[in-house]
């Protein structure tokens, strides 16, 4: 199952599901406010320099920078690798 | 406290700002109140409560109150819990507002919006102010604003919150009767977010903030990025060093001008002596800190604005979670080095509550520069100009440990105050805003702000510790024919001899305790304090030079160490004490830390007071 944080930098992917951890997953229902929603498309944009955590990505309009652990809760439908340097309008168009 | 007060008279109409964080809330909350503005704490959280008049054009006034960002009134940390509280009207401090302003940033409208219509739900009059239009312009964003007021019904006011224009709009809006927004239909909000974005919006054509990108490619990078971090850092604080110096110099040769002037046509006695070293050195004490704090804030304050403060913290984030924390901590304890108390205040950054409290909590532990002047008096004297491989000076090397050695324990400290029930998965979720030019009002605002809360609340409590202070040294009076310092006669001589069975089983002799007292007030006045019990009549800058043979003729080396290991971790000056109070509204945070430093500083001095005689240094 292809989770978020196994997504490469420059690369992107469309939302299946944001999965609950437990019984009132606080996590995964601010993701849910902030934007991870089924069918939103999100890019990653850097990873930190130790450990390759936290994640930058970008959802929609908005960049939040998440941990693995945090993204571990958003499965993905697919990877898309970085057409180029202009791929932000064909990734927003999927 | 005086400034939870209401800004104007009670009964002018509430309205509160709510709206997501990075929606330009506080710029435009700045705009509409200017500087009649009210910051204080709420009782018991340490969120921030700001409260400003606006005048509307026929003249009257309405309070605004500056509610914490919030992304959903399902509350995850304390502010949104305020936030939700007040809006529900169901805080027990706060009436309900009777408008609320919804500030809505054009520029990530998707998000934006779902918090808007969460909090239509809620039946108060709303008026949207959608703001930062100017960016949505540039990233060929288009709102169909009049579509959308309709679909909403809710009035919506366009604002960029550096101009003028929409502000006025949304003064004369404010003047009208509110209006409560009809009832939504039940669809899911993001169903209902999705439609309108489809339907006014040009969304899927929008191009991204390409300039944001290309930034991020660069300041995100895992090599470049860290290099940049590296320079940010360095010439922050290297200029709150070189940029305040000389107004901290200028402000102490004022205050002792000052305290020259006031004094001198007095005769000499008790209140001569109280407005030159009670009031006036003692408001000098804390008012020559002003320049670094300001400073400091200048950058923070302009870091946040543009954006680049959560990338920082993106980057740093593993390297402080291994200490527990978050890599927003990371800020307010590097500039613990200069002094705590800015890195307590600058502490107001960290988001998550209990990062936060652990943050200011071990922020004394990370070496403030006033205590130089006492690590350089005693290594000077005590410690042997060694130099091993021809480079590495044995007196440097110490210096460095004692350094290391706070780090360290800081670092153990956080983790422990980290563990168990309290570390439960920590939730990061930054948002990254894009780069934005930091707005000079707001930066000029922030530092005035900051100002006024550094010199009103702390200054009264230092000015009035101090007077006590004053008064411990100076009364009684020595005798008549008084053979022996003046302050050996005063209470605070008794009080030295009386520490004395406290202190001496880690090797200080009443002298030292004398000292310990001053050096509550502000730490470089540790030494000019051990040169008045040892009666030397002398500035700071020569009591080292002449301090230092007296002290190692006097002390053994391990009362010396000891004293050093002391002061790693001294329970903290007064004023660090009184801003830790302030910052984080609780006395029992403030006493639990200054329990644990004392007790710190007691067991490693104890620890090295007689390791030091076991090993000869005796």
């Amino acid at each position: 199952m292809l989770t978020l944080d196994n997504l490469l930098p420059g690369h992107s992917g469309k939302i299946a599901k944001v999965q609950e951890v437990g019984q009132e997953d606080v996590v995964s229902r601010r993701l849910k406010e902030l934007g991870f929603i089924p069918g939103a498309v999100v890019k990653i944009l850097a990873v930190g320099p130790f450990g390759r955590d936290p994640i930058a990505l970008r959802v929609g309009a908005s960049r939040f920078a998440l941990r693995r652990s945090e993204a571990r809760r958003v499965t993905m439908e697919s990877q898309d690798a970085p057409s180029n340097g202009l791929d932000e309008k064909e990734s927003a168009a999927l | 406290m005086s400034s939870a007060l209401p800004a104007s008279s009670p009964s002018a109409r509430r309205v509160a700002l709510v709206g997501n964080p990075n929606s330009g809330k506080t710029s435009l909350f700045n705009q509409l109140t200017g500087s009649r503005q009210k910051v204080a704490n709420y009782a018991g959280v340490t969120v921030e409560r700001k409260e400003g008049r606006v005048t509307l054009p026929d003249g009257s006034h309405v309070r605004l109150l500056d509610l914490p960002g919030a992304y959903s009134l399902q509350a995850t940390s304390p502010d949104e819990a305020i936030t939700r509280d007040v809006c529900l009207g169901q805080h027990a401090k706060e009436a309900r507002p009777e408008l609320i302003i919804c500030v809505v940033s054009a520029s990530n409208l998707r998000l934006h919006l779902r918090f808007l219509l969460e909090l239509m739900q809620i039946g108060c009059p709303i008026i949207v102010a959608l703001n930062m239009m100017d960016e949505a312009r540039r990233q060929n964003f288009d709102i169909d604003i009049a579509g959308l007021e309709a679909a909403l019904g809710v009035r919506i006011i366009p604002t960029v919150s550096l101009r003028k224009s929409g502000v006025s709009a949304l003064r004369n809006a404010l003047a009208a009767p509110p209006e409560t927004p009809p009832a939504r239909d039940a669809a899911p909000i993001y169903a209902q977010v999705d439609a309108l974005m489809s339907q006014y919006t040009n969304e899927s054509v929008a191009g991204d903030n390409q300039l944001t990108d290309r930034i991020d490619r660069v300041v995100l990078h895992p090599v470049w990025g860290m290099a940049l971090l590296f320079i940010v850092l360095l010439v922050m604080f290297q200029s709150v060093f070189t940029l305040a110096q000389p107004a901290m110099d200028f402000l102490e040769n004022a205050f002792s001008r000052l305290g020259a002037a006031v004094v001198t046509p007095l005769p000499d006695g008790a209140l001569h002596s109280l407005l030159q070293n009670g009031v006036i050195a003692g408001a000098g004490s804390v008012a020559v800190f002003l320049p670094q704090i300001l400073v400091l804030f200048f950058w923070i304050i302009v870091l946040e604005e543009s954006g680049y403060l959560p990338r920082a913290a993106f980057m740093l984030d593993r390297l402080m979670a291994s200490a527990g924390l978050s890599g927003r901590s990371f800020i307010p304890l590097l500039s613990s080095f200069a002094c705590a108390i800015p890195g307590i205040m600058a502490a107001r950054t960290v988001q998550h509550p209990r990062d936060r409290i652990v943050t200011i909590m071990i922020a004394p532990l990370m070496t403030c520069s006033a205590r130089l002047p006492i690590y350089a008096l005693l290594i000077a004297a005590f410690i042997p100009r060694h130099i091993y491989f021809g480079f590495i000076g044995l007196q440097g090397l110490v210096l460095f440990g004692l350094y290391a050695l706070a780090i360290l324990s800081g670092i153990i400290a956080a983790r422990v105050l980290t563990r168990g029930a309290a570390a439960e998965e920590h939730i990061l979720m930054l948002e990254l805003p894009p780069y934005r030019w930091p707005n000079p009002r707001a930066v000029l605002i922030g530092l005035l702000q900051r100002a006024r809360i550094f010199l009103t609340r702390v200054g009264t409590v230092i000015v009035s510790l101090n007077v006590l202070l004053w008064a411990l040294s100076c009364f009684p009076p020595p005798p008549v024919h008084a053979t022996q310092p003046a302050i050996s006669y005063s209470l605070a001589g008794k009080i030295g001899h009386w520490m004395l069975p406290v202190f001496a089983p880690i090797g200080f002799n009443w002298q030292i305790c004398v000292s310990l007292i001053p050096g509550l007030a502000a730490r470089e006045v540790a030494v000019s304090a051990l040169a008045t019990v040892y009666a030397l009549n002398a500035t700071e800058d020569t009591a080292a030079t002449v301090l230092g043979p007296l002290l190692s003729a006097q002390w053994s080396l391990a009362t010396a160490l000891s004293l050093l290991a002391w002061y790693v971790y001294a329970p903290q000056c007064f004023s660090t004490l009184a801003v830790m109070r302030r910052e984080t509204n609780s006395l029992k945070i403030v006493a639990r830390t200054a329990l644990s430093l004392f007790a710190l500083a007691y067991i490693a001095s104890l620890l090295t007071y007689h390791m030091t005689r076991f090993l000869g240094g005796a």
